[in-house]
């Protein structure tokens, strides 16, 4: 397909940051409600947790192994320096989400008290170190990593593992406990859903905490992550409704609209996500520190050909993709019940 | 020196890594994809008949898909990523192309099959019976769609075409010219074929298997029955089709990839009538096979002539540097084809007596059902690495070689790191598997599935 004088190049940018930010506000939820699964002791409570993300968790992952694709395509070059550079970090990561995978749908499998404790600890461990991870990643690419001439990374495992990029690890693992906690709100009934509610003001409180510390240590040590923000003082406005949509959270929750607080913390994501990639572009993995290495979107990229005919993908395969996303979560809509064929 | 011994160790290392990861991946999607053929059936003749034993079987059957499903889940994120953890400089050199296609599974299948899955799992009670059915049929379609672009992805790495490269040296890389001549590349459609008959074999006989289990204990004797004619169809008709496909796929790899077919059969010397080799032992040094051969076979097979002349290693590979290990394949090759005969041989056996009317009294054959789950997964591995190990030393066949193709900046430790990572996850994962593959069949299907109740309630049951 021709796509005229449309800028491929940015317009895959764009793509990738939406494929992630579906992923987080996704996944997200269901990461979080596996990293506050321990704080449930009764077999029946944690048995609803996992029915609450049963249907819909694996499509959730889905977002992130096509986002892993589409970077491939798109991006072949970002898809190579990532992957090897980090590459015990990644090693780890999987082995977390093969052991959350896996604890979902084998953990009721047997009634003995070991095994389900087994699991229980496995998939909200999985949970955990997941959240880390990817926030330890996506920390490590604002603060820039070492990369040489050739675009490879210069770095080791543990230079990976900064104040900086460990703070944004928290910060995503506090995001995705407070965005599962809501969704859990959402899905639950009776003496659970009133436990959960106890706890969420600690959840988003723990959040807020984060986010405030991050953005100081943004702002004061990664300068590059706001130089587009105080050139066009106009984009604050995002950074504004971030902070609206963060603060709107307690505020559904004390009045028990819930689905709303759960929009409110998927706008919060949108909003990060969009001023992670502003202040990025059109830089995707920023070179730090020497600049001048950093890949972007035009030496990072493929071939205009390809970029056209991912695209074309694109058009075709989303609209499906939304079409039967949403219908799964009309389906399977309501508070969690469970029967025969629940986990 | 050391570098050079460093380089090496990676290669082995990274190789070793992948064969294992993909490796016990490629145990779950073909059982999947087979299974999920099987579920479409069984649910169909339910809605069809309205025989309570068809929902139980369905019911039943997809319990173990959900099972080898989550582990084929979880085993394939992995290879998403192992390209660019492990093989960076060959994801640099072919993104452009093999990206796409990995990047059209994620949106065409996976998402597709991870979808329609929550319904086929959980939602028997809460939609109709129609979409539930339809819910089934798209899990099927899924993956097999991911069949195709994964097949797609790596027949390109056979025979590529499409494509053109761009850049010198370091820079270089292959960049796509033609997309469609891309996907359906020489091998794409006669692989995609070869492979979804093997993941068809691979899901009837394990239905095959533990039904045959069943009735020689005496249980469930119905549903098992039942199940076993159908797994018994579906698996004559993917073996029979697979004898078809083989003899398909020799002639294109003949054709493309001459030095990996000659490597198949250790044949040295181009000739004419070329011989196939029933089984033997190929001595590399003195360039020579040992084994029993039926004389003409590998020139029909290769080029449907008996008379043709078949490629040799000699001439396919001059310099032995740009060989296969050709023992190795050439026994991955036979154990592919002694297991694909014996499915014909007892799948044709199993049919005749079901005809004939008793089977059922033959304890011997169906123990040999029993045992049959096996020679799909023995076929399908073998097969697989044969066709991979066939091409060494090439990643791309003629383009990258396989050293070319690693990460500059990963270490060899770091690659034992991982190797033992994943080598105790996956056995444990294994073990698990098999723990509750096998509880599940002890328990076996569930008596109340045959008296449906609530929304799956048949209208045209009348209390008596």
């Amino acid at each position: 397909m021709n796509f005229g004088s449309l800028d491929l190049n940015t317009t895959w940018f764009i793509l990738i940051g939406v494929l992630f930010t579906g992923y987080a506000m996704l996944d997200g939820f269901d990461l979080g409600v596996g990293a506050l699964h321990l704080l449930t002791k009764k077999d029946q409570e944690r048995r609803i947790l996992l029915n609450a993300i049963g249907p819909v968790w694996d499509g959730n992952e889905v977002w992130l192994v096509t986002g892993g694709g589409a970077l491939f395509a798109a991006f072949p070059n970002v898809y190579a320096t990532v992957f090897s550079g980090f590459y015990m970090a990644f090693v780890l990561l999987l082995v977390a989400l093969i052991f959350r995978a896996v604890a979902i749908e084998f953990r009721s499998k047997q009634p003995m008290g070991w095994w389900r404790q087994m699991w229980d600890v496995g998939f909200s461990a999985g949970s955990i170190v997941s959240s880390l991870l990817i926030g330890v990643a996506m920390g490590n690419i604002a603060w820039g990593i070492p990369l040489d001439e050739r675009g490879e990374f210069a770095g080791s495992f543990f230079s990976l593992l900064g104040p900086y990029p460990l703070l944004l690890g928290v910060t995503t693992l506090a995001l995705f406990m407070m965005h599962g906690a809501i969704y859990a709100l959402i899905k639950t009934e009776g003496e659970l859903h009133a436990r959960i509610r106890g706890w969420i003001n600690h959840f988003i409180i723990f959040f807020i905490i984060c986010y405030a510390i991050t953005t100081m240590a943004t702002l004061l040590y990664v300068p590059h992550m706001a130089a587009r923000m105080r050139a066009s003082p106009w984009l604050f406005s995002i950074a504004l409704l971030n902070m609206l949509a963060i603060a709107n959270i307690p505020r559904e929750i004390h009045h028990e609209r819930d689905w709303r607080a759960f929009v409110s913390s998927c706008v919060a994501m949108v909003a990060l996500m969009g001023l992670f990639g502003l202040e990025m572009y059109p830089n995707l993995v920023f070179s730090n520190p020497s600049p001048a290495y950093s890949l972007n979107i035009h030496n990072g990229a493929s071939s205009p050909k390809t970029l056209a005919i991912m695209l074309t993908m694109a058009l075709i395969g989303v609209p499906a993709v939304l079409a039967y996303t949403v219908s799964i979560y009309w389906i399977f809509r309501g508070k969690v019940k469970l029967d025969r064929g629940s986990y | 020196m050391y570098n050079r011994f460093q380089a090496m160790d990676v290669l082995i290392l990274s190789r070793l890594q992948f064969a294992l990861t993909a490796g016990i991946h490629y145990l779950y999607p073909p059982l999947s994809i087979g299974l999920g053929v099987l579920l479409v059936i069984m649910e169909g003749l339910w809605l069809a008949t309205g025989k309570a034993v068809y929902h139980q079987m369905a019911r039943f059957w997809t319990k173990v898909f959900a099972l080898t499903f989550a582990v084929g889940v979880a085993t394939g994120i992995v290879m998403e990523f192992e390209f660019g953890t492990n093989w960076a400089a060959y994801s640099r050199y072919v993104g452009d192309v093999f990206g796409s296609a990995l990047a059209a599974e994620g949106i065409f299948a996976f998402f597709l099959e991870a979808g329609f899955l929550a319904v086929l799992l959980f939602g028997w009670e809460r939609v109709g019976r129609k979409t539930h059915y339809l819910a089934t049929w798209m899990v099927c379609l899924g993956a097999h769609f991911s069949a195709v672009w994964i097949v797609v992805a790596n027949s390109w790495m056979q025979t590529p075409a499409g494509f053109h490269i761009v850049g010198e040296g370091m820079k270089a890389r292959a960049e796509i010219t033609d997309y469609w001549a891309m996907v359906f590349n020489p091998s794409s459609m006669d692989r995609l074929f070869h492979t979804l008959c093997g993941a068809w074999q691979a899901g009837a006989y394990l239905v095959v298997s533990v039904s045959a289990w069943y009735l020689l204990k005496g249980r469930h004797e119905e549903f098992a029955r039942s199940s076993l004619r159908a797994g018994l169809a579906v698996g004559l008709a993917a073996s029979l089709l697979q004898l078809v496909s083989g003899h398909v796929s020799a002639r294109e790899v003949a054709r493309h990839q001459p030095a990996k077919l000659a490597a198949f059969e250790g044949l040295y010397e181009t000739r004419a009538q070329a011989p196939l080799t029933l089984f033997g032992w190929v001595d590399e040094k003195e360039e020579k096979v040992a084994g029993p051969q039926i004389p003409g076979l590998l020139s029909f097979l290769a080029h449907d002539d008996t008379g043709k002349p078949v490629t040799g290693l000699r001439e396919a590979a001059p310099r032995p540097e740009d060989r296969p290990p050709v023992n190795f394949t050439f026994q991955l090759f036979h154990l592919m084809v002694a297991a694909g005969v014996w499915m014909i041989v007892i799948s044709v056996l199993g049919c005749f007596y079901l005809w004939r009317g008793s089977l059922f009294g033959k304890r011997w054959l169906l123990w040999l059902l029993v045992f049959s789950v096996l020679g799909p997964q023995i076929a399908n591995q073998a097969g697989w690495f044969a066709a991979e190990v066939g091409r060494q030393p090439w990643i791309v066949q003629g383009l990258l070689r396989t050293s070319e193709g690693l990460s500059a900046v990963v270490r060899a430790k770091s690659v034992v790191a991982a190797i033992i990572l994943f080598g105790v996850v996956y056995l444990l994962l294994f073990a698990v598997f098999v723990y509750l593959l096998n509880d599940k069949i002890r328990h076996g299907p569930d008596d109340a599935d045959l008296t449906p109740a609530g929304k799956l309630a048949l209208p045209e049951r009348r209390p008596a």
